[in-house]
């Protein structure tokens, strides 16, 4: 076969392969949802992160804003301190809220921030105060143990 | 120097089995010179440590004065440059057609233009009289038309030595002439230097100006044809007139017949 | 008697370690002359047309059948489970950190591994590479690094290709056949397959593959003995060992990429 006959099959070949790649990235793959864009940090601190992963969504009224950074242990305050990369387009007060939230009944667990009424926004490496920490299962079967006890022994009296 | 490859008390072994020892052999510019022996009495070996596939053990090979086995890769290349090799049978590159066999080296090692390279090509496979085969691919050729197509690719750098392992095995009768005149005349025309490894008696004394028989892994005896077709010495005779048994045992060494049938036990 | 059962077993694995250093060296060997292989770009070109190109089918065939029977499997047992959107996903996850990189491996093994040995096995056994070396070209610069490459470059092609259609296939079986609903397909599948961890991971894996395949096929053929038989067993030694590799890499490749 002719020299430059190969060379058009071969360039086929990588470019199929190339188009393969994009189709499962863009497609089958989170390339759509994927920020490149820049990102400023903040932090915040929390008694229990549940199932809080990095790279798990920030988001503000259900829409992404950012990702979870790096997930740290304080030993002096005994906290988990996350670090949450939030997207330069989106500003949000000096007093918003964390909250950690579940994606469905028992899915990922993601943040949710909710913003406060500050007319300062808030800047690299600032820390929000207000949080909600994780809930957890164990917790709650144990408040509604505890609550239905209470109820028997009420009604009871 | 009028000698262009000269090999000194050369000795090579594989581990402990000597395969050659205390070989002088000199082989003069322009001339024809036929290695000839047995299966087995390492010819094909004087051809591979000439052409430094394998290193000797001891003693030297020289080409036109350099050391062979004392050059490194780059020099070794070079030196290969001006050799041309005929292996055995033939060797081509099966998934080329013969044209781009012949062609190979000129691609490899010249820069000539394509038209150009077309006509170097085609004069060299003119001379070996396959000219009209050039597009056919090696599977759809005879043996000794490969063979010949294997002496034009050898040929196409006009190299200063020429080296033949085994050019006319399992050749027909017209093929062996053919290919022997075919040697000879390439070598005047190029006024190389040719080594001829054979076994073919007829064909090796038509054609050779000077001839070393070997007989495992030592030259028994030289001279020029004409030399050895009258020598008394007991190998060359019986490689000559080709007799069965003499200094090459016709049996495999080892117990008698007698033994093996037991009779001996009876006395 | 032990004795001997020891130094039977100590030269067994002397001759294993020599073996072993001599591959490596062998490999070694091909990347030295590889800057001078890639001067001949043609070279390569035509060999990943014979490698990939002509492996191009078989690895779409196997893509598209795998995927759709992952459909299949992948609904059955998440039905159970009322858990039918996650298809997607289960089917997508699958092939692009696995079954693309390590099936294709093993096809291109099997199918362009063992061409590969013969090849290089016959052109040996019938001097081929011996003229070339006289003829002052090294055969390993010529023959053997532009067939590495390709393979190196060919295999990850191959493995996101069969990735691809497999994705496609479980669509056909999951979405049109069985009625999963499209949207939550992609969705879920999007949403759960990270284009750094798991794509390109997958991608890494094949790469890593494409290179200890080729490498098995190519020695194997350069090392066969010059004998019909030898070159055949060549090849099935080059299927085994080629798998038995893929599975090991396999392994700690996985290890050390998806410990979330």
């Amino acid at each position: 076969m002719h020299r430059k006959t190969i060379d058009v099959w071969v360039g086929l070949f990588v470019l199929l392969g190339l188009a393969a790649l994009l189709f499962l990235a863009f497609q089958a793959g989170n390339m759509k949802s994927m920020s490149f864009g820049q990102t400023y940090s903040v932090s915040g601190r929390f008694d229990n992160i549940g199932g809080l992963k990095p790279q798990a969504p920030v988001k503000s009224a259900g829409v992404v804003v950012g990702r979870v950074g790096e997930i740290a242990f304080d030993d002096k305050s005994f906290q988990a301190s996350v670090r949450l990369d939030l997207d330069t387009d989106y500003k949000f007060p000096k007093d918003s809220s964390l909250k950690i939230l579940t994606a469905g009944l028992l899915g990922e667990q993601y943040i949710g921030i909710e913003a406060g009424g500050d007319t300062n926004n808030l800047a690299e490496g600032d820390r929000i105060v207000r949080t909600q920490s994780a809930t957890v299962l164990e917790d709650l079967i144990n408040q509604f143990i505890y609550s239905k006890a209470a109820d028997g022994k009420e009604g009871s009296q | 120097m009028s000698n262009l490859v000269e090999i000194r008390d050369l000795h090579f072994a594989y581990g402990e089995r000597s395969i050659l020892s205390n070989l002088r052999m000199d082989f003069p510019r322009g001339k024809l010179i036929a290695v000839m022996g047995g299966s087995g009495c390492g010819k094909t070996t004087v051809l591979r440590l000439i052409g430094g596939q394998i290193r000797p053990q001891r003693g030297e090979v020289r080409i036109g004065g350099e050391v062979v086995h004392s050059l490194d890769t780059q020099g070794l290349y070079r030196l290969r440059r001006r050799m041309g090799m005929l292996f055995q049978f033939g060797a081509l590159f099966t998934d080329l057609s013969v044209f781009d066999n012949v062609a190979f080296p000129l691609r490899e090692h010249t820069d000539l233009p394509e038209e150009l390279i077309r006509d170097l090509v085609l004069m060299k496979l003119n001379a070996v009289g396959l000219r009209n085969a050039h597009r056919l691919k090696p599977a759809e050729i005879s043996g000794g038309m490969a063979r010949r197509v294997a002496v034009a690719r050898a040929v196409a750098l006009d190299p200063e030595l020429i080296m033949y392992d085994e050019p006319f095995a399992g050749l027909d009768p017209i093929s062996m002439g053919v290919t022997a005149n075919l040697i000879r005349n390439l070598n005047d025309a190029l006024g190389s230097t040719s080594i001829l490894v054979s076994h073919d008696v007829k064909e090796c004394f038509a054609i050779a100006d000077y001839v070393y028989f070997m007989s495992a892994g030592k030259i028994v005896a030289e001279g020029t044809p004409t030399e050895l077709r009258v020598s008394t010495d007991p190998y060359v005779r019986q490689f000559v007139n080709a007799e069965p048994d003499g200094p090459v045992p016709f049996h495999y060494p080892g117990k008698t017949l007698a033994e093996d049938l037991g009779l001996g036990a009876r006395t | 008697m032990i004795a001997r059962f020891l130094g039977y077993f100590g030269c067994t694995v002397r001759e294993g370690l020599a073996g072993l250093g001599f591959a490596i060296r062998s490999f070694f060997s091909i990347l030295r002359v590889s800057p001078g292989a890639f001067r001949r770009p043609g070279l390569i070109s035509e060999q990943i047309h014979f490698i990939g190109n002509y492996s191009l089918v078989i690895i779409a065939v196997s893509g598209l059948f795998v995927g759709m029977v992952l459909g299949l499997q992948g609904y059955y047992t998440l039905n159970q489970y009322g858990a039918e959107q996650m298809l997607g996903q289960v089917v997508a996850l699958s092939l692009v950190r696995e079954l693309g990189p390590v099936v294709t491996a093993l096809l291109f093994a099997g199918r362009a591994g063992t061409s590969l040995t013969a090849q290089i096995g016959l052109m040996k056994a019938g001097e081929q590479l011996s003229a070339m070396e006289m003829m002052a070209i090294n055969p390993v610069q010529r023959v053997l690094a532009p067939r590495f490459w390709a393979g190196v470059i060919a295999m990850p092609v191959l493995a996101t290709v069969f990735s691809a259609v497999g994705v496609m296939g479980g669509y056909l079986v999951g979405v049109k056949l069985i009625g999963v609903d499209e949207g939550s397909f992609w969705a879920q599948m999007q949403s759960g397959v990270d284009v750094r961890a798991d794509v390109l991971n997958g991608v890494i894996k094949s790469f890593i593959f494409g290179i200890a395949v080729t490498f098995t096929a190519l020695f194997q053929g350069y090392q066969a003995q010059p004998t019909p038989e030898d070159v055949s067993r060549a090849t099935t030694r080059t299927v085994v060992i080629a798998s038995l590799l893929v599975w090991g890499l396999n392994f700690v490749m996985t290890a050390l990429m998806f410990n979330k």
